[in-house]
């Protein structure tokens, strides 16, 4: 087993990550960004972004890139794909343990890991990802040209995603759980005047069924409790995103009822030297400029808790 | 032509020398798409490390006329989401997946595909 020291650990190299990576190594703390998968996070599922000031367009991975490049040349060190086989925060030195072979000691820790799309969590859902049932219409949209396929959810993306997928399907029906959007207006409207949509609503899809690929679904009318038998080609799901924090369940932070990290206006958990940032607080917005103000946050007073305890150190010898 | 790191496979050619030549080949057919670019990521971090020296990791562009070789595959009928990942032991295909995996799926299969 190896042992590392830093001033500074940030769980999830997202832009909330990325963003208290710059400003603690800028501040000459020595940090470490730790991620489990691509370094990004969701930005790069993000084939355009245009809503984030000073940059007029780009794609989430270059604008990714420029973030970690930025973090790096302050001296901020990075891991991708990492396995965090255990973790202690509770104690004054926080040990992360990583792949089973490697602890890393540090004085603050900040728990940026954002969220994940919500799968429906039913029969078939995992036997057919990939071969019918997708979460991504800009990537996976062109395999549907001609054929029938379903749109779960009611939200802004939900809506929106079922609009552009008409550009392929020849029928897209919208299945919803209410008999009301939370979409925006204009996004309801939209979908509502395209021919190609139909709306099944108070209604929600209890199984998978297929060979190779998909080739049907039961859907449950909510209402009546009757289920049918629909054959379709394709689903796409967009019901939302959950906060990557399984990992902390059972441990000492936190967290509310959608387990989500509850935070303080510093940013600070309930767990001394634990901040949080990003997707993975309990927030209303979330987007790339709200976890980079977040990440900006928890790091000034990363930084602050850090000095504060280097001061008392220096006062006692 | 992809922007990775990864060695790319160009055409038919290519792809028979590869995988006639090479006891343990990865290919990840894709685009530079959301779901594509976490899996060249893990390939090319796997690559640079030791565990995997026994493995030839490469890519292909999913929309060049030579992909058929992947997309028609019989294994990979039925494939509806990008990237189409193949895993070749001694010329034959031994496991294909389709859309994204994480570091840990793409593990456990070189594991278990190409034991050492
Ligand atoms: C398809 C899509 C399009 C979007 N488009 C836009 C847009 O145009 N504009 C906009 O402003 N916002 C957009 N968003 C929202 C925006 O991307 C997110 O709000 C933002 O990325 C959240 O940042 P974050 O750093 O908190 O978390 P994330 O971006 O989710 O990053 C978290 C990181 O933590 C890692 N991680 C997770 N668990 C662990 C763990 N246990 N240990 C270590 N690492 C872990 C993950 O691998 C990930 O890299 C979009 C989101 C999606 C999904």
């Amino acid at each position: 087993m190896q042992d590392q020291n830093y001033d500074a650990i940030i769980l999830g190299g997202g832009p909330a990550g990325l963003t208290a990576g710059i400003y603690l190594s800028r501040a000459k703390l020595k940090t470490l960004i730790l991620d489990q998968g691509i370094i990004g996070g969701q930005m790069v599922l993000s084939y355009e972004i245009a809503n984030y000031p000073g940059v007029e367009k780009t794609t989430g991975f270059q604008l990714s890139n420029t973030m970690k490049k930025q973090a790096i040349s302050f001296g901020c060190q990075i891991q991708s794909n990492v396995k965090i086989t255990s973790i202690d925060f509770e104690s004054e030195t926080k040990k992360i343990e990583v792949n089973g072979n490697t602890t890393f000691h540090s004085k603050a820790i900040i728990i940026a890991t954002g969220g994940k799309s919500r799968s429906l969590n039913i029969d078939g859902e995992d036997t057919f990802k990939g071969k019918g049932i997708s979460y991504c219409a800009t990537c996976d949209g062109d395999f549907f040209q001609d054929k029938k396929i379903i749109v779960v959810g009611g939200g802004n993306t939900a809506l929106e995603e079922a609009v552009s997928l008409t550009k392929y399907a020849k029928k897209v029906s919208i299945v919803h759980q209410f008999d009301n959007f939370q979409a925006l207006e204009h996004a309801v409207e939209e979908a509502e005047k395209n021919e190609k949509i139909e709306f099944v609503l108070e209604s929600r899809i209890t199984e998978f069924k297929g060979d190779d690929s998909l080739k049907s679904v039961m859907i449950e009318n909510i209402n009546t409790k009757e289920v049918r038998e629909k054959s379709i080609d394709g689903v796409f799901i967009f019901i939302g995103y959950e906060a990557n924090t399984n990992f902390l369940n059972n441990k000492c932070i936190k967290l509310n009822q959608w387990n989500e990290i509850e935070v303080n206006k510093n940013l600070q958990t309930n767990i001394e030297g634990v901040f949080a940032a990003g997707d993975a607080c309990q927030k209303r917005y979330r987007q790339i400029t709200t976890a980079v103000s977040d990440g900006t946050i928890s790091a000034l007073n990363t930084a602050e808790y850090i000095l504060s305890k280097k001061g008392k150190l220096a006062e006692s010898v | 032509m992809l922007q990775t790191n990864l060695k790319h496979v160009e055409s038919r050619n290519d792809f028979k020398n590869l995988i006639e030549n090479n006891e343990n080949v990865m290919i990840c057919c894709g685009r530079m798409g959301p779901m594509c670019l976490p899996v060249y990521d893990v390939m090319e971090q796997l690559e640079q490390g030791e565990d995997y020296k026994h493995v030839s990791f490469r890519d292909m562009e999913f929309d060049s006329h030579d992909a058929a070789v992947i997309r028609e595959l019989p294994e990979t009928k039925g494939f509806m989401s990008l990237p189409f990942t193949v895993y070749f032991k001694n010329g034959k295909l031994v496991r294909a997946t389709s859309s994204i995996q994480s570091s840990e799926q793409v593990t456990s299969i070189l594991d278990e595909a190409f034991k050492k």
